[in-house]
């Protein structure tokens, strides 16, 4: 039974979901709208007119006859965008995966404290983090010091500031994402099917892919989209480990507002990638509805 | 210890190296922080001696010291705001279903799902045109819009996990519903009240990305001054106010974690 009357519930709910529908729905819907605006002569907006100059602005430029011609930049950027999130998503696989199953084998009283040693990093700031990485990343930094200590002189890690950097600094940042949905659908497993597996010959590989993977499957896909998604639209980790040489979407959207002062176009950037994480929320809640409640 | 045989993970032998390299991952970086900022060095990654020099240089410098002025005020009222407006509707939320439930907690969870930069610039552009100021006030509203699910979470988890029989024997005896919030419902939700408001506050502290875009100038936030130094380059200040960040932010988790322990 609910705590309250019906009346009396529609009063108590309202005051959050107006706050959030005004000041997150009505600018997410005016974002929508601005994208097929012109920019205006001295930068902002002209709220007259209506084109899509923004989305066509994206594959291609006018030249001074006002040709169309191919543009590939943009594209560029959205490509190493999805790129580095599919890598980066990979990377926090390979790791997660086998983290979550060992937690999820620990004695119950344990797991609780490794859940909560996983998340800990989450929780702090990711300027933070991302400078943490930039003092270990850096020549001269502990990692090329260590290389240099072993006999591994390079002449200079050189890996700041590189495409390899920002893999490295969103892995980190979103690795818990990818741990704690694994671990919520492992966590259930029976540890007899794998032993009954074992006992009908099955070999370690066998057991892997034929038990306890498909087990754990909603769990990765849950953790790959809760990863790939936030990478997609990273801004702090590719200004700061990238050093600002290798944009991602994100970067592209903010640089709008600032010196190119190109607001529909940023604005139709900003809608483009919230549509690409709605589709892929609406598609995965679609096809794996029950899951939510198994993750919580 | 004892080998469970039983245990999968005793047949598996990759899987302890992994985590253990996982682990390593996780908190290397922190630790490595943590270690320089007591570095006395004016180079920031060679280490020459113990020194809680930096700190107090950074304590002492009034810039950073207004901004993290601002980020409390900023975090203070989003957290007030939001937390309120949180449990209101965990409780109308909370048991009963209606028409339309669906879109309405899809709603409250919505700005966890908008990447940061739309929000950001979405708000930015919504703020121009309605005319609000930028600064600390267009970030305390920003903020607010975000605390509202963080908070609504554990709030709402909590009341969940409530047995309803609790409230029905306190209807049964006669206590109207002010009281049987007051004496039944109010306190053994406060935890998740806690808690979420101060997983809000934490959110709403570290927050850059949406204050950097929604803020103006003099509305300059805790995060937004570390972002400015550390594109200046990596120095032993930034080392230290990166730690105290640090630190602030592991204890916020650590006490809003074991007070969402606390027993029903």
């Amino acid at each position: 039974m609910a705590f309250f009357t019906r009346h009396k519930r529609f009063w108590l709910i309202a005051p959050a979901v107006v706050y959030i529908g005004f000041f997150m729905g009505l600018p997410l819907v005016q974002m929508a709208y601005v994208s097929i605006l012109e920019r205006g002569v001295n930068g902002g907006v002209d709220w007259g007119s209506l084109s899509f100059e923004s989305y066509i602005s994206f594959i291609f430029e006018r030249d001074l006859m006002d040709n169309l011609m191919v543009n590939t930049d943009y594209l560029q950027i959205f490509l190493r965008s999805f790129g580095l999130s599919g890598l980066t998503t990979i990377l926090a696989l390979l790791l997660g995966f086998p983290t979550a199953f060992y937690i999820a084998m620990q004695p119950q009283s344990r797991r609780n404290m490794f859940i909560f040693l996983v998340t800990i990093p989450f929780w702090t700031n990711i300027l933070v983090r991302n400078y943490a990485w930039m003092l270990l990343l850096r020549n001269g930094g502990l990692i090329d010091n260590l290389l240099n200590a072993i006999g591994l002189d390079t002449g200079g890690l050189d890996i700041l500031y590189t495409p390899y950097a920002v893999a490295i600094g969103l892995t980190y940042t979103y690795l818990p994402f990818m741990v704690l949905p694994i671990y919520a659908s492992l966590e259930k497993l029976d540890h007899r099917l794998v032993e009954a597996a074992f006992d009908l010959g099955a070999n370690k590989r066998k057991a892997m892919t034929r038990i306890i993977l498909p087990l754990a499957m909603p769990g990765i896909i849950a953790g790959s989209i809760l990863v790939f998604i936030p990478c997609l639209g990273a801004y702090v980790t590719p200004e700061l480990l990238g050093g600002g040489k290798f944009m991602m979407i994100a970067n592209l959207i903010g640089s709008q507002f600032g010196a190119a002062r190109n607001w529909p176009f940023g604005a139709a950037l900003g809608f483009v990638l919230l549509a690409l994480v709605l589709i892929a929320m609406m598609v995965y809640s679609l096809k794996f509805k029950k899951l939510p409640e198994d993750a919580s | 210890m004892k080998i469970d045989r039983a245990n999968p993970l005793w047949r598996f032998h990759g899987i302890t190296p992994m985590a253990i390299f996982f682990f390593a991952y996780l908190y290397l970086p922190i630790i490595v922080l943590l270690v320089l900022s007591f570095n006395e060095n004016r180079l920031a990654t060679i280490w020459t001696g113990f020194s809680t020099h930096w700190y107090s240089v950074v304590l002492d410098n009034t810039d950073m010291l207004r901004a993290a002025k601002n980020s409390l005020i900023v975090a203070l009222s989003a957290t007030v705001i939001g937390t309120l407006a949180a449990t209101l509707a965990a409780m109308g939320m909370a048991r009963g279903r209606f028409r339309g439930e669906t879109g309405v907690a899809a709603m409250l969870t919505l700005p966890l799902l908008v990447p940061e930069i739309v929000t950001a610039i979405a708000t930015l552009l919504f703020f121009i045109v309605i005319g609000v100021k930028l600064g600390l006030i267009s970030i305390i509203i920003a903020h607010t819009v975000f605390c509202i699910p963080f908070a609504y979470l554990p709030i709402r988890a909590r009341l969940d996990g409530m047995d309803p029989a609790l409230i029905e024997a306190a209807n049964d005896l006669y206590a109207n519903e002010w009281q049987a919030f007051k004496r039944i419902t109010f306190p053994l939700l406060w935890p998740g009240i806690l808690s979420g408001a101060m997983l809000s506050f934490i959110i709403s502290l570290d927050d850059f990305v949406i204050s950097y875009f929604v803020g103006g100038a003099g509305s300059t936030t805790l995060p937004i001054y570390i972002f400015g130094m550390i594109r200046v380059g990596i120095t032993p200040e930034v080392n230290a106010i990166s730690a105290l960040m640090l630190i602030i932010s592991i204890i916020f988790v650590s006490v809003s974690f074991v007070i969402d322990r606390v027993r029903y």
